[in-house]
């Protein structure tokens, strides 16, 4: 507690702080200001970011480019719309099983593309994506590219009411809180410390003693995991699933979201999706005011920013507040 | 001075046409330094990546401690007691120095599938690596990034990084590379202290420093082992004297 | 028979498209160490440009002619903006840079063209079929297809193998500062490669115009082809391009033939068409797995 009161005294303790009081307090203010999509836009936030922070285990900490991870979202997701289809709806069997699927996927393809590197990585990540993508598309009795609109939320044994949409977001952020403090405590264990230590140089690691490739595969299913719970989150929020919630556009989102925050650091992930949804939410009637009816072109100014970001700001969002620890850059 | 604890057997290594080892059998008993010299290209750095499990012998056989690890890789090496430092300094450079030899403490311990308990307060890791970088002279540098400390300083911390898995045996593959004469000296010093705990296999071009710590010495031209003895026998060695030292990059 | 001849050369004549694509991709990949994503939407430009030139001149094949130098300034400028910065950084910044650029590309079709799809009419002296062998008509158009990819994959090995330039192509996929110490401009061998890649992905597009339709985002989902092709065929090997873009466009084409009788036999006939062309597609991403597990660095990839 001390700790907590102590980290108040920084520039990101008190803006973490002040962001999770009111992201906590959201759907009352929701409410205040009857502004039901802005609680729409941030339940979607905090299940994004759930998703960025399991990228970020990779991303961040691993160095390794896995671009490939909505296809979680859609392993999470179909698991929640394929039982809703078939009338079950308990969501204690619904979750861990969407949860297994996307973390015994994650294993499976870590398997096969942790023994390639660099560009080889990037690819082959994004090839198994695709093929899950296409699988989907294939799958006619669960909607193929049309997808499936989902008819009953996720139950648990009326503990919690999903359909009330103030519940539904203070579980996701409850969620959200839980796999950040999880992804916090990981960076710093001895796991977490190899993982990292066969990002700043392998073969160091491996002459130490670590069989690198396991590491590196427990922390691809870890992070596939938390893509799998976001996924089923998101298909609870949007009662709806379809082949378009895991394409490779959509792995581009979340790698942009980590790069945005601040990759390897422990908010990084959230400041990203907020920012990512922001951008998006504020270009659009910024650019209208610029010049009326331009705002449904806001990626292009958004792309280029992206440009920018990659050349000139890759210490992310979380480096404005401070600390910005030595991070130097390796290829690949 | 006790049984081989690592011996090759006639390695052999191509690299397309060219032979980089060939048919090397050294061995290096318990508690010795056995120094390995021989002119650039002669296949030194070939060896050692085979002894370390960077590279698999197309031929030949690697034991250690009786058992035959041919086919183990450089991790599984590790974890039996044969490691390694690198003749170009490889560290961690984002981790501070303590934090580079606490991981290589945390190697040696077991499997480090553990998940939510903090390994940088770890006593049992950081206690054993500030004492590893006290033994090699970096104890006031314990909370310097790797990255910022001078080249000598590296190739220390690479030292400490090694002997914190408490090996039985290491592989130093020139540990006074780019070292200046006071580093240099200071690197004789650390492994002349080091002497007599385990066996070193080392690696290196500065004859005097072999000289002055090897008990035994191998020469290695063209892939090939062409003398093994003590200084005194190496020194005395015709063939050595005329394939080696009798070209001017020797003392 | 016959059948399986017209597959099989449709099976070329999309090989030889994705070749097309691949082929500057695989180039910037092995010289410039460079991942780009934006690849294809050179390509979906090239395609608009076609559209607006064959529009304005009212012949396919001068519109097709002003198309690709137009694709070649285009990609001169798109490389000395943003490439020529993305060079010496990681892959994960060229990742994210090159994401950017497709949305702005999208986006700028979408500005400049309109968000509806257009059309190409086929030119009317490839309208027709031709007997490729006697009483097997062939349509005509793909088989000029096939005949000018054939050329432009020979003039590619012509260049890389005979000329100067391939020269030091081949030795800047392998050694990069070497062809820099040698006094040779590598910023100049970039712009003029990465623009090379350019007018390829921009033909690609423009050939394909006809028979696919022209619509925003037409580069990104065959821009993962191409990927998958190079992936195959090892990074930086343009024979590795060529033979890979043959295995996929072989295995897309008759996974479509074949794959709906084949499913028929235990789904119904709409599920079996409408699940076809998504297994073709799964089955090439398994081929480049199996690929992959055997070989980590493709077929003629470089071992490390």
């Amino acid at each position: 507690m001390r700790k907590i009161l102590a980290s108040l005294g920084t520039p990101r303790g008190l803006v973490v702080a002040v962001l999770l009081l009111a992201m906590a307090l959201l759907p009352v203010i929701a409410q205040v200001l009857d502004q039901r999509y802005l609680l729409s836009v941030s339940t979607r936030i905090v299940i994004w970011s759930i998703a960025a922070a399991g990228l970020n285990i990779m991303l961040g900490y691993g160095g390794m480019v896995s671009f490939g991870h909505a296809v979680f979202w859609g392993i999470g997701g179909y698991a929640v719309g394929i039982f809703a289809h078939h009338g079950v709806h308990d969501g204690w069997l619904q979750w861990p099983v969407g949860i297994a699927a996307a973390m015994a996927w994650a294993t499976l393809i870590g398997a096969l593309s942790l023994r390639t590197r660099g560009v080889y990585f990037i690819m082959i990540t994004l090839a198994f994506a695709q093929l899950v993508y296409y699988v989907a598309v294939g799958l006619e009795p669960y909607g193929a590219d049309d997808g499936l609109n989902i008819a009953g939320r996720s139950q648990f044994s009326g503990l919690i009411d999903l359909r009330d949409r103030g519940q539904f977001y203070w579980l996701c952020f409850a969620l959200m809180l839980a796999t950040i403090w999880f992804c916090a405590r990981l960076a710093n264990s001895r796991f977490g410390l190899v993982v990292r230590g066969a990002k700043s140089n392998e073969t160091r690691m491996a002459a130490l003693g670590f069989p690198v490739f396991r590491y590196r595969l427990v922390a691809f299913a870890i992070s596939g995991g938390f893509g799998g719970l976001s996924g089923l989150l998101l298909a609870n929020h949007d009662a709806y699933i379809s082949p378009a919630m895991m394409s490779w556009v959509k792995s581009g989102d979340l790698i942009v979201i980590v790069v945005l925050g601040g990759m390897g650091t422990v908010f990084g992930p959230l400041f990203g999706t907020i920012a990512f949804f922001v951008l998006e939410e504020s270009l659009k009637p910024l650019m209208d005011m610029a010049s009326k009816g331009t705002g449904e072109y806001w990626q292009i100014v958004f792309g280029p920013l992206l440009v920018l970001v990659a050349l000139y700001a890759r210490g992310g969002l979380d480096s404005l507040l401070g600390r910005g620890r030595a991070r130097s850059r390796h290829r690949g | 001075m006790a049984e081989a604890l690592l011996r090759t057997h006639r390695l052999v290594k191509r690299f397309g046409g060219l032979i980089a080892t060939d048919g090397v059998s050294i061995d290096v008993r318990d508690g010795e330094l056995h120094a390995l010299i021989g002119p650039n290209g002669a296949g030194k750095t070939t060896l050692i990546a085979q002894l370390s499990g960077q590279q698999r012998p197309d031929s030949g056989r690697v034991e250690f401690d009786g058992r035959d690890i041919t086919a183990l890789d450089m991790p599984a090496r590790a974890r039996r007691g044969l490691t390694r430092s690198f003749q170009i300094t490889s560290v961690l450079p984002e981790f501070t120095a303590l934090q580079n030899v606490a991981l290589a403490v945390q190697a040696h311990a077991g499997h480090s599938f553990r998940f939510l308990a903090n390994a940088r307060r770890d006593r049992r890791l950081r206690e054993p690596a500030f004492a590893g970088l006290e033994l090699v002279g970096l104890g006031n540098r314990a909370q310097i990034l790797a990255s910022s400390l001078s080249h000598g300083e590296r190739r220390q911390l690479e030292i400490a990084m090694a002997l914190a898995g408490e090996p039985r045996l290491l592989l130093l593959d020139e540990p006074m590379a780019g070292m200046g004469p006071d580093e240099s000296a200071r690197m004789v010093d650390l492994l002349r202290s080091l002497k007599g705990q385990r066996g070193m296999l080392l690696v290196e071009h500065d004859m005097d420093a072999v000289f002055a710590l090897a008990d035994r010495i191998s020469v290695l031209v063209y892939g090939r082992v062409i003398a093994t003895g003590t200084a005194a026998e190496i020194r005395a060695d015709p063939e050595v004297r005329q394939a080696y030292l009798g070209d001017d990059s020797g003392t | 028979m016959e059948y399986l001849i017209l597959q099989t050369l449709n099976g070329i004549q999309l090989g030889l498209l994705m070749f097309l694509l691949a082929a500057g991709l695989t180039l910037t990949f092995g010289i410039m160490d460079l991942v780009n994503l934006a690849h294809g939407s050179l390509y979906m430009v090239g395609a608009y440009f076609a559209w607006t030139f064959i529009a304005w001149t009212d012949s396919f094949v001068l519109g097709a002619l002003l198309a690709l130098p137009a694709a070649l300034a285009l990609g001169v400028a798109v490389e000395m903006v943003v490439m020529r910065r993305l060079y010496a950084r990681d892959h994960l910044d060229q990742v994210l840079a090159t994401f950017g650029l497709i949305l702005f590309f999208n986006e700028l079709v979408r500005v400049v063209w309109g968000p509806a799809g257009k059309s190409v009419a086929l030119p009317s002296f490839v309208a027709g079929t031709i007997d490729i062998m006697p009483g097997v008509p062939y349509p005509a158009y793909r088989f000029a297809i096939i005949v000018v990819g054939a050329v432009v994959a020979l003039l590619l090995a012509w260049l890389v193998t005979r000329t100067r330039m391939g020269m030091l192509i081949r030795a800047g996929a392998s050694n990069r500062r070497m062809v820099g110490a040698l006094g040779v401009d590598i910023g100049l061998l970039f712009t003029l490669v990465f623009g090379l890649g350019a007018v390829f992905a921009a033909l690609a597009g423009l050939m394909a115009a006809p028979i696919l339709s022209i619509k925003i985002g037409m580069g990104d989902d065959i821009l993962i082809l191409a990927f998958v092709i190079i992936v195959i065929g090892g990074i930086g090997s343009v024979k590795g391009a060529f033979v890979a873009a043959m295995i996929v466009g072989q295995i897309d084409i008759f996974g479509r033939a074949y794959v709906p009788d084949l499913l028929k036999t235990f789904l119904s006939a709409a599920a079996a068409s409408s699940a076809a062309p998504a297994i073709s597609q799964v089955l090439i991403y398994v081929v480049m797995a199996a690929v992959l597990v055997w070989r980590p660095t493709g077929l003629f990839g470089q071992r490390s």
